[in-house]
């Protein structure tokens, strides 16, 4: 059975100051990723995308070059990690030890009416992942492997796509004010408003 | 003053600037900028598939404290466009030098359509746009853009102009 979303981000980031290095550094990719990050406790370290789509790994690359001593977790959706796949070469390149991306693989664009997205047409994002040159590629399907993978994400660079139910949750909306996202970040990391 | 020189005096305004990353998709106008970032140690060069993601690794580095500038060349320009709602709403600065194509004897027809766009559309997506066209001034366009876009914290363009360039030789 596929996995509850909210049930698998609520458990990637449980106790997320219990990360090497300090507080875990979350970017969400637009859509239900960012609810589901919100649903599970809002927080400074959460950067939350509203938009931007295909940009989350991206942010979350530039993230993990600035703070190499913290921990960056890019928690994005299909559709999201699909416009951006380019992105997944680019950050394979530089071979980063603190960055991990958790793909939530519904096999839907579920903003916009559920249409198929291509991951339930034939693409295998972990595969792809992988042909780019991710060491730690990976697929998880089973509950049972959430917490391994909660570990996992706070000491490797891992990709992994979580295969997640379709099923409606219900609408959590955190902050889409992108200024007050930006400022909140940067104070939690205690960096001057400039 | 020669190519490499004022190159050169691009890289050090940039390093002046704080600039610790450098996202790039390759351009030969760009070729001593990224040579020096990728021998610096000091400097993040990162290579793009596509100049959007440069737009969202500066967004990252802002968030992680760090001052990013993006090499691309005028096509690329379009396929930016989205992507900067990013620094816009967020209130980020962001900071590219573009080369342009297109515009000063161009060989190649398939540059002009978004060479001559390419400064209206970035001031329609809400990005300051400065030019630099001789290279006596270049250094100091960008030392004053860099400062702009990273003091005012806001989106800042220059564009290197293709006279200054240098139009690509298709004939040997």
């Amino acid at each position: 059975m596929a996995l509850d979303r909210r049930a698998v981000v609520a458990e990637l980031l449980r106790d997320p100051g219990d990360t090497p290095g300090g507080e875990l550094l979350v970017v969400t990719g637009l859509g239900s990723s960012t609810y589901d990050a919100g649903a599970a406790g809002d927080r400074p370290e959460n950067f939350y995308l509203w938009g931007a789509m295909g940009g989350a790994a991206m942010i979350g690359l530039g993230l993990a070059i600035a703070q190499p001593t913290r921990r960056v977790l890019v928690i994005t959706g299909d559709g999201e990690a699909l416009m951006g796949m380019g992105a997944l070469s680019t950050i394979a390149a530089k071979r980063l030890p603190n960055l991990a991306i958790v793909v939530l693989d519904n096999a839907q664009f579920g903003e916009t009416g559920h249409q198929a997205s291509h991951t339930g047409l034939g693409t295998d994002l972990a595969a792809v992942a992988a042909g780019c040159g991710w060491a730690n590629s990976c697929t998880v399907t089973a509950w049972e492997d959430i917490p391994a993978l909660r570990a996992r994400v706070r000491q490797e660079a891992v990709f992994a796509v979580v295969k997640i139910s379709a099923a409606e949750v219900p609408r959590f909306l955190p902050i889409r004010d992108g200024a007050r996202l930006t400022a909140r970040f940067r104070d939690a990391l205690g960096l001057p408003v400039d | 003053m020669t190519e490499q020189s004022w190159q050169d005096g691009v890289y050090a305004a940039l390093k002046a600037a704080g600039v610790a990353q450098i996202g790039y998709v390759p351009d030969a106008g760009h070729a001593r900028l990224i040579e020096r970032a990728h021998a610096d140690n000091d400097m993040a060069a990162v290579v793009l598939t596509t100049e959007e993601e440069g737009i969202a690794l500066s967004a990252g580095a802002y968030l992680g404290g760090q001052r990013t500038a993006l090499l691309m060349q005028s096509s690329g320009v379009g396929n930016c466009i989205n992507m900067l709602s990013l620094p816009i709403n967020c209130r980020m600065p962001f900071f590219t030098i573009i080369t342009m194509r297109g515009e000063w004897g161009e060989f190649n027809p398939w540059q002009v359509p978004m060479g001559s766009a390419t400064e209206a559309v970035l001031k329609a997506a809400g990005v300051h746009v400065r030019r630099a066209d001789r290279a006596d001034e270049v250094v100091d366009v960008v030392a004053a853009s860099a400062k702009f876009a990273f003091d005012s914290c806001i989106p800042v363009a220059v564009l290197l102009s293709q006279r200054l360039i240098g139009a690509k030789v298709w004939v040997k």
